[in-house]
């Protein structure tokens, strides 16, 4: 009785070894799905398909998205340019954490496609898109004024 | 047994006094006794309301010098900032100047679902939901751009850690950013909210079967996530007494490290209660 209770036992380490497993990053990246949550129409109608975009490229150096940074998302066949405003990774210290990834569609020039964003926006992305934006390029700041809250 | 004894043996002190006034010399110790006895039980309650006086429990990170350097700062921080007690589980609005706000100054509302770090290092996670949103803010506890920090409900869970919060419904975490305060009654022991959460289905954030949550209703899983949860539970880990006597920190060293800030804490309260009860003078006022 003893034996065969300490061979299942034996058998069981075996069979179930556990592995360690680190807890995921949440980065953002080539195919990561995101969500719209402007009111853009095209926005709009990928999010109620429940097909939500995808992040083909980011613009950065890193291939990493971090706040604020410009992405290339794949939406209802279309290329759509969009800006981060939202992340479920962990954040530095005062600036929020958001239980979904969320994006803002912009046009090419910067402006957004939408005309409201339905979710708070942290604040932190008045300066970060303040000085990604430069004279003569795209300017992103005109996504600040259709934001409703910041947090 | 300690406080059973304790309170006989104020009472044959009393007894004592009324009788004989002429034992005083003797009794009169043991009355000092028992106050230098009461102080040391006063001082070890410190470490339910600021846990992060105490070393840091990874043994490696200790270093006696740079903690009691900390412990001023701290204090000094104190003196400037009114942080109050609360606990994971508490209702808290933070006020933190902000350089990217409009108003400079920024207001979050949140349940606390951790509270962790050690020395000026210190800091607390705060969570609500707005919009229908999920929003998670970090907040360093020494940090000089907090402004004020108010506890609107004081009140403990079941759990140490609320981390569960993200994946439960959205109305467990859902705070009114306009709450007012609630008042306690002075001296009343902090209560402990027996809510038990309700989680949405998987996909999970982590595996919570395998977490002993109390706090949390029943998972409704299949019999196999419970038997591998079974399977790789450490249940032996609270008999170890090595790993116990590493984490912690041993009675003689709380009271040392107390002793040392205990009268500058304790008129930072005797502060903070003169405002409350201005506050509470001043409310009726308003309403009428």
């Amino acid at each position: 009785m003893l034996s065969s209770c300490l061979m299942k036992q034996t058998c069981s380490s075996i069979i179930f070894r556990n592995f360690h497993i680190s807890y995921q990053c949440l980065e953002i990246q080539k195919l990561t799905r995101l969500r719209v949550v402007d009111n853009s129409e095209i926005g709009k109608q990928a999010m109620a398909e429940g097909r939500p975009p995808r992040c083909i490229h980011v613009y950065n150096k890193t291939g990493v998205g971090r706040i604020g940074d410009k992405v290339l998302v794949a939406i209802k066949g279309e290329k759509k340019k969009a800006i981060l405003v939202g992340l479920k990774q962990n954040q530095k210290p005062n600036v929020p954490k958001f239980d979904s990834n969320n994006i803002v569609l912009i046009e090419d020039d910067g402006s957004p496609l939408g005309t409201r964003i339905h979710v708070p926006i942290p604040t932190i992305l008045r300066t970060i898109l303040k000085e990604k934006t430069q004279t003569k390029g795209a300017d992103y700041t005109k996504l600040l004024s259709i934001a409703s809250r910041f947090v | 047994m300690l406080p059973v004894l304790t309170r006989n043996s104020i009472t044959n002190v009393c007894k004592g006094l009324r009788r004989f006034s002429s034992a005083l010399p003797k009794s009169d110790t043991e009355v000092s006794k028992l106050k230098t006895e009461k102080l040391k039980r006063e001082i070890l309650e410190f470490r339910h309301a600021y846990p992060e006086f105490l070393p840091d429990p990874k043994i490696e990170f200790r270093n006696k010098i740079r903690e009691k350097l900390e412990r001023n700062d701290m204090v000094a921080r104190r003196t400037q900032v009114d942080i109050p007690e609360f606990y994971v589980g508490s209702i808290l609005a933070v006020t933190s100047s902000d350089r990217h706000s409009g108003g400079k100054s920024n207001r979050f509302v949140g349940i606390c679902i951790y509270r962790g770090g050690c020395g000026l290092r210190a800091e607390f996670i705060l969570r609500n939901v707005i919009d229908h949103q999920g929003i998670e803010v970090l907040y360093q506890m020494y940090d000089p751009s907090l402004q004020k920090v108010e506890v609107l409900r004081l009140e403990k869970r079941l759990d140490d850690k609320l981390y569960y919060l993200r994946d439960a419904l959205p109305e467990y975490s859902t705070f009114d950013p306009n709450m007012e305060a609630e008042l306690m009654p002075e001296g009343a022991p902090v209560p402990v909210n027996p809510i038990k959460v309700k989680l949405k289905p998987r996909p999970w954030l982590e595996r919570w079967e395998r977490q002993n949550l109390q706090g949390v209703q029943d998972l409704e899983l299949p019999e196999k996530f419970y038997i591998k949860a079974a399977q790789v539970a450490t249940p032996w880990e609270k008999y170890d007494l090595m790993k116990e006597y590493m984490r912690t920190i041993p009675v003689e060293e709380q009271t040392e490290i107390f002793s040392e800030v205990q009268s500058k804490l304790q008129s930072l309260e005797i502060d903070r209660k003169k405002l409350k009860r201005k506050r509470v003078i001043v409310k009726p006022t308003k309403l009428a």
